[in-house]
């Protein structure tokens, strides 16, 4: 795939058909390295299912992914597919609620994942320094030893973003980041995406207008499996067919 | 390397529960062979075969509860690997008789001459030395988790699938066993053991040091389960039982995680069947049946799966239970263990010791270790 150099994530003519129903249809996007995107579409449009294809969770029927300029991501399965740098934040928070926050975030953190390095695993003044400076950016310091089930919705959106952090991806790909959360804890999220988005590439799908408008980045917006529309915000709530779809409605 | 890991292994609780068993491992023989019968404190031999046979049980309830309390994998087959480490044992007995058998075949087990076999079948070879035979305990259980668990595993079989295969696997070690062609003994299974190690089995020493070792089995299966489930492994294994699909998109290899524990499990397993079968003298293909996996299944949800004492208490009680509920009304004890079942499964979710540990947690400490196998089971019940 020439056309893939230079990208960090290249997804050419990407189909998937659930009994028929083609919840992504030709699909193509490209993500440069550093770059962050936000991903809108009315609800069935294929914005998450896009992320189970990336993620290893859903296999295509046609068309390319591809990771890095060089990885055809549809021959991996999400675990060599996170080990490879792709991060995923769900659009349901899910955290391992029996543990704690601080354990969580332990066992995000990018160390290696076998099971005889975990099992004789000793933590390290580093792995404390780095979960700290990860629970001071999340805000839950004073709940690290909580168990994860007792957060709050919000928190756990948090928490969940913490361990994508910890996780140090190269490409983040965060569904939904806001839902449920309240006016401030929305702009503390998009402040915190683009503070993240300064060091690797992050894709945000959100159905909050503000807070699209509040990252201030290129939008892509996706109908019915494909896109309708690519640009600045403005440029694209300019666009007929999007206004059709999508903001019209 | 595997420092931590006994440190982590050795907490507080774990060193207390293992000095108990060591305490008992040393008293509770002595009691037995050095006190004078009309001792108070003297321990009958039948006590001792007793407590011999639950120590065992406990051992399998504590393997069990690796893999379900603490990875979610409901194993309904524990049972086989229980007997296929005591079929090892008992093909290691049956090659010390000797030439002290009814047809007196200095090689042949007796239900060989029968049969009219002319010679020791090659799956035989080496089960007249213990050092082998130990290895075999191990080994045979371990082989087939690993083959079982090897494609049940990658092909993602979980939930009430896995439970049903594990099932069908004991049902078809049963069936198998039976067969006398197999070279197992057949029906009879392997029996009339007169001595291990160059011991009299049927000796009172032999019987407490038995019970002794089982205990100190126990002992140290314990240590190897609590440095699992307090290493970092130990938090991948909750994570993979709460939220399985989550953890592959953090990067773990969820089917070399769950295989893992079902193998070390499965030989912890077989060193319980192969310290029971010198201790109740006879293994068939009984100890195969489907029933025995799932009442193991009972004994750890009793207890409390997700903690490592619940299964052993859990083994212990309902075993005494059935011994002296089969003695008075042994028509009644099947409907006495669904009935128990059903009302720790409605009432006591989380076991005697979960309940337990969580009334003094909430009293004492904020944070309760394993407050969330109902989430497991939600989880399990919407997928
Ligand atoms: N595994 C699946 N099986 C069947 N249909 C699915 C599956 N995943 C998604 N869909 C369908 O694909 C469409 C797109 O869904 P989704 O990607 O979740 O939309 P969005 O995230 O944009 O709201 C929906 O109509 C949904 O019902
Ligand atoms: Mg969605």
């Amino acid at each position: 795939m020439k056309e893939a150099k230079g990208s960090l994530l290249y997804l050419d003519g990407v189909s998937v058909a659930f009994d028929g129903f083609k919840a992504i249809n030709n699909l193509s996007m490209v993500l440069k390295p550093g770059e962050m995107r936000a991903i809108i579409g009315p609800n069935g449009a294929g914005k998450t299912t896009m992320m189970d294809i990336i993620t290893g969770k859903t296999r295509p029927d046609s068309g390319y992914v591809i990771f890095d300029g060089e990885i055809d991501l549809t021959q991996h399965d999400e675990t060599d597919i996170a080990a490879m740098g792709v991060g995923r934040k769900f659009q349901k928070p899910t955290v391992f609620e029996s543990h704690t926050v601080w354990d969580n975030l332990e066992l995000a953190l990018n160390r290696k994942r076998g099971v005889f390095s975990t099992l004789f695993y000793k933590t390290t003044g580093k792995d404390r320094e780095q979960i700290d400076e990860i629970l001071e950016t999340i805000r839950l310091i004073a709940r690290r030893d909580e168990l994860a089930a007792n957060l709050s919705h919000g928190q756990k959106q948090w928490l969940e973003i913490g361990m994508l952090l910890a996780q140090e991806p190269k490409l983040m790909l965060v569904d939904e980041p806001v839902a449920g959360m309240t006016d401030s804890e929305t702009d503390e999220t998009a402040k915190l995406l683009r503070e993240i988005a300064k060091t690797r590439s992050v894709v945000v799908v959100e159905h909050d207008m503000g807070f699209v408008r509040n990252l201030d980045v290129k939008v892509t917006v996706l109908a019915e499996g494909s896109v309708l529309a690519e640009g600045s915000l403005d440029h694209v709530s300019a666009n007929e067919k999007v206004i059709e779809n999508y903001l019209g409605r | 390397m595997i420092t931590p890991f006994i440190i982590k292994a050795l907490d507080k609780k774990a060193s207390w529960v293992v000095a108990i068993l060591v305490a008992i491992a040393i008293f509770v023989p002595i009691a037995n062979l050095a006190l004078p019968r009309d001792s108070f404190f003297h321990i009958p031999n039948y006590a001792i075969s007793l407590m011999g046979k639950y120590t065992c049980y406990a051992l399998l309830a504590l393997a069990l509860d690796l893999v379900w309390g603490y990875c979610g994998i409901l194993s309904l087959g524990h049972g086989a690997f229980f007997a296929l480490g005591g079929y090892a044992m008992g093909m290691y007995l049956m090659r010390q008789i000797g030439t002290r058998g009814v047809y007196g075949d200095p090689v042949l087990p007796d239900f060989m001459v029968f049969l009219n076999w002319k010679e020791l079948p090659w799956f035989w070879h080496g089960f007249d030395m213990f050092w082998f035979a130990a290895i075999m305990i191990l080994f045979v259980p371990g082989l087939l988790a690993f083959v079982f668990g090897w494609f049940a595993f990658r092909s993602r079989v979980t939930g009430v699938y896995l439970s049903i295969i594990t099932q069908a696997m004991t049902y078809a070690l049963l069936l198998a066993f039976f067969r006398n062609e197999m070279g197992f003994g057949g029906n009879n299974g392997l029996t009339d053991f007169k001595d291990i190690l160059g011991f009299d089995i049927q000796a009172d020493t032999t019987r407490a040091a038995l019970f002794a070792a089982s205990c100190i089995a126990l002992a140290i299966s314990f240590l190897i389960c609590s440095g699992i489930v307090r290493s970092k492994f130990g938090k991948v294994l909750v994570a993979v039982r709460d939220a399985e699909s989550r953890s592959r998109f953090f990067g773990y290899r969820v089917e070399n995680v769950k295989l893992f524990v079902f193998v070390v499990s499965a030989m912890m397993a077989g060193v319980a069947g192969a310290l029971y079968v010198p201790q109740v003298g006879i293994i068939n293909p009984g100890e195969f049946a489907p029933a025995n996996s799932i009442e193991v299944v009972v004994w750890t949800a009793v207890g409390g799966r997700g903690t490592l004492v619940g299964p052993i208490i859990g083994a212990v009680l309902v075993n005494v239970g059935k011994t002296f509920f089969t003695a008075a009304f042994p028509e009644f004890w099947l409907f006495a263990l669904g009935a128990l079942f059903v009302g720790v499964t409605l009432f006591l979710p989380k076991g005697i010791v979960g309940s337990v540990s969580g009334l003094y947690g909430r009293a004492t400490k904020p944070r309760d270790e394993h407050p969330n196998l109902h989430s497991a089971a939600k989880e399990a019940a919407a997928e």
